[in-house]
């Protein structure tokens, strides 16, 4: 079935079956790799993506069910405003290791700062619980989102 | 694992390759220097005509640092800013690009990406530098030694130009036999804290390329349909419902009938088409053991005298003084087994070229193991497979299988096919955690006798588990007399003076695959060492640090880094001076030639919930190349260890892995620890390893903060702490 998606400001037509995870239409159909697949049951958070500006879990969003939204992705972060701030504070603090499941991360912290300009550390580690990291950058995560909102202050 | 250092002699060679200047090893060790030598030539750095350096890095990147702290090694010696070099991944070269303390064998593991470079790629920057100083040296009519490279400038003699007006006059030269290192004086970038990590833009902005990510043109997604229980067989298959999948293409029973193939157009189609698959399997010679059966095992083990006398100590004497001392501690440990589970699934991608030529896209921990594997199952010569190590999405060891057994399930996947298209592999997390390679399940049973005076007189630890190296091709260089080190590491080598010291070990039958893990044996043995050590300075009315000191003090260096890390990991944490409300545990412990102390901070209580308010850690892991990585591989070794310590395990039910996905196996997760803060002690001793050094002291840190609480009667012996009844908050 043909769906047309909006994302990062295209328009752009896939084929895809009906119940199709959002996920492997970014990855597979469209070729767009920085949204990771990394437990595809929504416990993991590295799928991450934004629809109509709120953080969902791509592996568990169904192209049928999303027509009209408006989808952003990792790869628009550093054209937002909130993501610029984001991306900076992560580099100032080289808050990533293996780095697969930071795209995941920036998402939801861009999410959380739309919401929440100036978190306490405990809004932050309750809004990003849900986002895995085995390498353990947790510290770091929380030390960049305070960072970012400094970014967006100044 | 077991290190045997064979230091190669280093020589290097030049090679002009157009205005590229390579400067490596040259495997046959001749000083060649001819601008037809580049294919017997692999750099480790490459420099362009724009003078952009670029460090060729022969470990993988899983996120431990490497490719920051190579390239560092070389920006120092060249003399350019971490600005001015990249880095490039190395290609599969046992011989060209092995681990110095593997033998001829490129991978990585043991925490030794930095320790058994550090020599060779300064030599290799230094060397370069060296030649394009001659080379302007020349260009000018002025003498070299006047000359030297600042910021990517080549300056002195009152002139100043960029590197890159001479590589090609440099890739002509003569390679200088021992070029002169740098004064560690005159190090910028070698222990700047402010040095940031060069994969940082690229994972922050979603273009950094993993293994996941590749896309090759017309590839196919296979994912395999695995035997539930190890050693289950695939006897028939019906693929009818996967015929109504749409992108569904075949399933094939692999070679080895340890599965199903199953082939799709993309990875969608193929997790629905096999979850529509149904095998039949023959079981009759699959594990069917449950985890009860194997602690028990292990358990039993631990009552029987030992198969192995790991330290030679005459344990008959040793067992009567402990009986006979005034006050016998005894407790028995037990671990159990526990997955990798790294972010990134496991996963590869093989296609076969024009040519014939076979390539594998890989985060690869240890290429050559798929190297040599391909080259059976492809029947071709090394030089017709190359392996393209992408960047790792993490791997604590998984990626590093001694049996290739991700790389040989895609390549068996190949073959069946007609190697027209592509195929890419992928592991979905269920595959991951059911998968096997497990950290071994390990028994500890330890019985100390102190004397009057609270002193040690006797010290009887047995060890029971499944070795990891036994059967694989790893046995010759980590077995020794029967004795799989990677079990008993942290004991055998302790750096404690402890008096009547008896250490003995069986193996028990591997209920699965099991394989090292983030610090391997350090794991359990340092969880045991600083449990134990707590309970006897408790039992000794003594305070734990001072306790550790006292046997630390005979005067070598190895005590003495030891009990420095000890030292100031309490200062800084304001040892024994804990906030109202707050209670704290020590652990201290030496691991890949590294010194890690940590002290837990924790608040509330087991029943209503604890919280882990701080780690203060102290490291000693010789020179700090990136400080600011190694303070990252500390916080992360702690969460690594206390995560898993905390709640996770492996179990079996009938042979078949109960755990699937994350809510079953739930990782360390942001709000679990409120703080971590470390601490490096400044050293002039050449680097050790870091990666994993910072794990092993957490949990039991973790541990002696929680049996804190109750003077000790709580410790608890058996992991995860959630199942002994530890809720935390």
């Amino acid at each position: 079935m043909r769906y047309t998606l909006k994302i990062n400001g295209e328009t752009k037509t896939v084929d895809a079956e009906p119940g199709t995870p959002l996920l492997w239409v970014i990855r597979d159909d469209l070729k767009m790799t920085g949204t990771k697949f990394g437990c595809g049951v929504a416990s993991c958070g590295a799928c991450t993506v934004h629809l109509d500006r709120e953080p969902v879990r791509s592996c568990q969003t169904y192209i049928d069910d999303i027509e009209g939204a408006e989808i952003t992705t990792i790869e628009a972060m550093q054209d937002d405003k909130i993501g610029a701030a984001v991306q900076q504070a992560w580099m100032e603090l080289d808050v990533v290791q293996c780095g697969y499941c930071q795209s995941g991360q920036i998402m939801s912290a861009v999410g959380l700062l739309r919401d929440t300009p100036k978190p306490t550390a405990d809004e932050v580690d309750s809004y990003m619980w849900g986002n895995a990291c085995r390498c353990a950058t947790y510290q770091r995560i929380r030390a960049a989102v305070l960072r970012a909102s400094e970014i967006m202050e100044a | 694992m077991s290190l045997t250092t064979s230091r190669r002699g280093f020589l290097t060679s030049a090679a002009a390759a157009g205005t590229v200047l390579f400067i490596g090893v040259n495997a046959r060790g001749a000083l060649a220097a001819s601008p037809s030598a580049e294919a017997m030539l692999t750099p480790f750095v490459k420099i362009d005509e724009t003078g952009k350096v670029f460090a060729i890095i022969k470990h993988f990147e899983m996120g431990q640092g490497p490719s920051t702290g190579l390239s560092t090694i070389i920006a120092e010696e060249v003399g350019v800013t971490m600005a001015q070099i990249g880095f490039e991944f190395a290609p599969s070269d046992p011989q060209l690009y092995n681990n110095l303390f593997f033998g001829p064998f490129q991978g990585t593991g043991g925490s030794t990406a930095i320790a058994n470079s550090w020599q060779q790629y300064r030599t290799a920057g230094a060397t370069a530098r060296q030649m394009l100083v001659e080379a302007a040296a020349e260009a000018w009519a002025v003498d070299a030694g006047t000359l030297d490279i600042v910021d990517g400038q080549v300056t002195g003699a009152g002139q100043s130009a960029p590197l890159g007006a001479f590589v090609a006059a440099a890739a002509r030269r003569t390679v200088p036999e021992n070029p002169p290192l740098r004064d560690p004086a005159q190090w910028k970038i070698i222990g700047n804290p402010a040095t940031r990590r060069l994969d940082s833009p690229d994972k922050v902005n979603g273009t950094a390329m993993f293994a996941m990510d590749v896309q090759l043109p017309n590839q196919m997604v296979v994912m395999i349909k695995r035997t539930p229980q190890r050693g289950g067989l695939v006897t028939s298959f019906d693929d009818s419902a996967a015929q109504e999948i749409k992108g569904f293409l075949m399933a094939q029973t692999l070679p080895t009938r340890h599965g199903v193939a199953v082939y799709a157009e993309n990875t969608w189609a193929a997790i629905q088409a096999r979850e529509a698959l149904e095998v039949d399997w023959d079981m009759s010679a699959a594990e069917s053991r449950s985890s009860q059966e194997i602690r028990d095992e292990i358990m039993t083990a631990l009552n029987t005298e030992p198969t192995y006398n790991v330290n030679k100590a005459d344990r008959a004497a040793v067992k009567a003084t402990v009986d006979g001392a005034d006050t016998v501690l005894e407790k028995t440990f037990y671990f159990p087994l526990l997955a990798h589970a790294p972010m990134e699934p496991l996963n590869c991608t093989i296609e076969q070229t024009a040519e014939g030529d076979i390539v594998l896209h890989d985060g690869a921990q240890m290429p050559t193991g798929p190297h040599m594997a391909y080259q059976q199952i492809f029947g071709l010569p090394a030089e017709k497979i190359r392996i393209n190590t992408m960047l790792a999405g993490g791997s604590f060891g998984r990626r590093a299988t001694p049996d290739a057994d991700y790389q040989v399930e895609a390549a068996l996947a190949f073959v069946m096919t007609d190697r027209a298209r592509p195929v890419k592999l992928v592991w979905t997390r269920e595959d991951d955690i059911r998968g096997g390679y497990y950290r071994p399940a390990t028994g500890h049973k330890v019985r100390v006798g102190l004397d009057q005076s609270g002193k040690i007189v006797g010290w009887d630890h047995q060890v029971a588990g499944q070795s990891i190296a036994k059967g694989t091709p790893f046995e010759p260089m980590m077995v020794h007399d029967g004795i799989d080190h990677s079990t008993v590491e942290g004991i055998a080598d302790s750096p404690y003076s402890i008096p009547g010291m008896s250490l003995g070990l069986t193996d028990t039958q591997k209920a699965t695959s099991v394989l090292w893990w983030r610090s391997v044996g350090h794991t359990h043995t340092a969880y045991v060492m600083e449990t134990m050590m707590d309970l006897v300075a408790r039992a000794a009315g003594q305070d734990p640090v001072a306790f550790r000191l006292a046997h630390l003090a005979d005067g070598t260096e190895d005590q003495a880094r030891k009990a420095g890390v000890l030292k100031l990991a309490a200062e800084k944490a304001n040892w024994g001076r804990a906030p109202a409300g707050h209670t704290q545990g020590i652990a201290v412990h030496k691991s890949f030639g590294s010194y890690v102390a940590e002290v837990v901070e924790i608040s509330g209580t087991p029943e209503d919930g604890i919280v882990i308010e701080k780690v203060t850690a102290a490291v000693d892991c010789g020179i700090a190349i990136n400080p600011d990585v190694i303070k990252a591989q500390v916080e992360g070794g702690i969460g690594y260890g206390i995560g898993h310590a905390m709640r996770d395990q492996i179990t079996l039910d009938g042979g078949a892995v109960e755990q699937s996905n994350f809510p079953d196996y739930e990782p360390l997760r942001i709000s679990d620890i409120k703080e971590i803060e470390t601490h490096i002690v400044a050293s002039t001793i050449a680097p050790t390893g870091i990666g994993e050094p910072g794990t092993p002291p957490s949990a039991p840190a973790l541990a002696n903060a929680l049996a804190a609480l109750s003077d000790g009667a709580d410790l608890v012996a058996e992991l995860p702490m959630a199942e002994a009844g530890v809720y935390f908050a």
